[in-house]
């Protein structure tokens, strides 16, 4: 068990990251990394929606779609659940945490939309983990998402300022960058501990 | 309605990747091959039609409270039905492109149009909307295979053409490896959405030159 987490730990972070290897969660890598605040509060964000979602989607699948053979409706009810605790979630900080949710503002409606939530929600259920390990899987995908989007934030705010052909400019040049962030990553795809 | 204008705005100067850049995970992930891209950009652009017609038909009825929950139903419903098409008559192409079928529900083009277009629209145009944008994708989407395919296996067509092996045009000890792996992704998809804005601009110029 001990082992199983920390190789999940390593692949989520490195080997295998969420975004720039998987390629979940791109819309929101590309959209909200211009600056590294936002970048982390979106981080943040992300990875509490994912550490909840892997829950109660893993109570919904395991107790309500397999005991009543609905199975085949398993996205229709992943997203559900997800788009109703982005709900939950958004109105609990506006009453608890005020900061916090002046801070996220606009992000946290978007977290429906991110596919790195459906996306670690439908790797636990096709991996057949128990509920302890996908909570943590939902952790871990999280950070890692987190990892990536404050690292290329980082670099954009310095490529912003850099002076790349016309045609290049804005979303061009973004993604090229991506590109040698994620050969950066490619350097850690051996790496497992099993 | 404008079919023409739709069309236009959908495959150059509206096209939902280079130009909206949405639904980019898709896009990125699963362009190693010419079937790849093509099986994804159909499914697409089939439920992106069906979700605008019926989201267009109930505008009137759903409260804008919920939409965006209720769109996602929709949009869900579709794809689950696509999902299960696909494993049935489709195995190898559902196996090819995995999760990222489910994750068309979170596909930010169709919410998008949803949002965008079907909201505010009649039925017709929507579905023509829905068809025109579909195609937009599917060929940003293709466009982005051929390259990345031949870049990175040194074939075209695979998985469709020579019993599935593609046609070799690169021998088979040169392609970059790279080029399919998740850095040709963004690498290829940066240099086509340039390519795009470069030939916008040069189309732009010749009307301009055209009126004076």
């Amino acid at each position: 068990m001990g082992a199983q987490i920390l190789g999940i730990l390593v692949a989520a972070l490195l080997s295998q990251n969420f975004i720039l290897v998987k390629f979940y969660g791109i819309c929101p890598f590309m959209g909200v990394s211009k600056k590294i605040d936002t970048a982390l509060g979106m981080g943040v964000a992300v990875t509490f929606v994912m550490a909840l979602a892997s829950a109660a989607c893993w109570l919904v699948y395991n107790l309500l779609l397999i005991p009543l053979n609905l199975v085949y409706m398993q996205t229709v009810a992943f997203i559900l659940v997800i788009a109703s605790i982005v709900q939950v979630v958004e109105m609990f900080l506006k009453k608890a945490v005020p900061a916090l949710y002046k801070a996220l503002g606009v992000f946290l409606p978007l977290i429906t939309t991110n596919c790195a939530v459906l996306g670690v929600v439908l790797v636990n259920v096709s991996e057949g983990y128990n509920f302890l390990i996908s909570v943590f899987n939902g952790v871990a995908g999280g950070l890692g998402f987190t990892l990536a989007i404050v690292l290329f934030a980082s670099v954009r705010e310095r490529v912003d300022k850099a002076e790349p052909p016309e045609c290049f400019k804005g979303f061009p040049i973004a993604l090229i960058t991506a590109g040698l962030l994620a050969l950066a990553f490619m350097g850690f795809s051996g790496l497992s501990i099993f | 309605m404008n079919f023409k204008k739709q069309f236009n705005e959908g495959l150059l100067t509206k096209n939902p990747v280079t130009v909206q850049l949405l639904g980019m995970c898709s896009t990125l992930a699963i362009t190693t091959s010419l079937f790849n891209g093509i099986g994804m950009g159909l499914a697409v652009t089939i439920i992106t039609i069906c979700s605008n017609v019926l989201i267009s038909a109930l505008r009137k009825v759903i409260p804008s409270q919920v939409r965006i929950a209720a769109y996602i139903t929709i949009i869900a419903g579709f794809v689950t039905v696509v999902d299960l098409c696909l494993q049935a008559f489709l195995p190898a192409l559902a196996e090819s492109l995995g999760v990222f079928i489910p994750l068309i529900v979170v596909n930010c083009m169709v919410l998008g149009r949803a949002e965008g277009f079907a909201s505010k629209n009649g039925v017709l145009a929507s579905a023509v909307d829905g068809l025109c944008q579909g195609i937009g994708y599917t060929v940003a989407l293709v466009i982005t295979c051929v390259i990345r395919e031949l870049l990175g296996s040194g074939t075209f067509g695979g998985g469709l053409l020579n019993g599935g092996e593609g046609i070799r045009i690169i021998p088979a000890q040169f392609p970059a490896m790279q080029m399919v792996m998740p850095v040709g992704g963004f690498l290829v998809l940066g240099f086509v959405i340039a390519g795009s804005q470069a030939l916008m601009k040069y189309l732009d110029k010749k009307k301009k030159e055209g009126v004076k």
